[in-house]
């Protein structure tokens, strides 16, 4: 007797399925990024202008990507930068590094190298003395992500 | 572990001079797992001081997203002859200390 496709159903409906899952990479939310940058800035303004974000708009590899933050500022004792904050949107987690600096740094410009788990923008804020806060942001391709990969 | 630090020797009263540090450190992110499942336990440095003749002139607070070997370039104005002392700290009580001179004409 061929099998209909009632009886075929439920059979099928009887099997308990095994549910196959992907382990899917943790990501943060767009909502992480401005939570994490409110701790930061709390209810201030944000300006853009100042800050200069020099990252490869596209790389390779994102587990070591350099980056270099600058602020246009003449660092003198009553006008200088005090703190550089730097987000992402997609990492696991929105935070990348806070840099604080002071009037002897001379030059308001700090370079270090970053992971970057997808294709995703960064965000630099700028702290300055008087306590104004400036942005940049800049979006970047990455063809191979960091952070999340299998440890083989 | 291998601290790579980049001071010039000598330099002259009031030039800004840009200082590199890299220590090696594995960062490990805490967001990766084994191939059976298993999370690998979060290992970073989360902080690194830098003090020129005892004065704090650059700090950092580090998150997983900074890259595995923490590399840091930043900038101070030579002031007087004297020595850079770099500290990185970070989980499981890692501690790991270096230092610099510096001659100021």
């Amino acid at each position: 007797m061929p099998t209909t496709r009632r009886q075929f159903l439920s059979l099928a409906g009887s099997v308990t399925v095994i549910p196959i899952v992907t382990p899917r990479p943790v990501e943060a939310t767009p909502a992480m990024l401005n939570t994490a940058i409110r701790n930061v800035v709390g209810e201030a303004p944000i300006r853009a202008g100042k800050v200069k974000l020099d990252i490869p708009p596209l790389v390779e590899n994102g587990n070591t990507v350099p980056m270099t933050v600058s602020v246009s500022s003449p660092m003198t004792a009553d006008d200088y930068v005090k703190s550089i904050h730097v987000f992402n949107e997609k990492n696991p987690q929105p935070n990348i590094g806070n840099f604080y600096l002071n009037p002897s740094s001379g030059r308001a410009e700090i370079s270090t190298r970053i992971r970057l788990a997808d294709t995703q923008k960064v965000v630099a804020i700028a702290r300055l003395s008087d306590d104004s806060f400036w942005q940049v942001t800049a979006d970047i391709v990455v063809t191979l992500a960091a952070c999340t990969e299998e440890v083989n | 572990m291998a601290v790579l630090i980049n001071v010039p020797a000598k330099a002259k009263r009031g030039d800004i001079i840009e200082i590199r540090a890299l220590t090696s450190h594995i960062m490990e992110t805490g967001f990766r797992h084994t191939m059976d499942g298993a999370l690998v336990p979060r290992d970073i440095i989360t902080s690194f001081t830098c003090r020129y003749n005892g004065a704090e002139i650059f700090r950092a607070d580090l998150f997983p997203a900074i890259a595995a070997n923490p590399y840091l370039s930043f900038f101070t104005v030579a002031k007087e002859s004297g020595k850079f002392e770099f500290e990185w700290m970070g989980d499981n009580g890692y501690s790991s200390t270096a230092s610099a001179s510096i001659t100021v004409e």
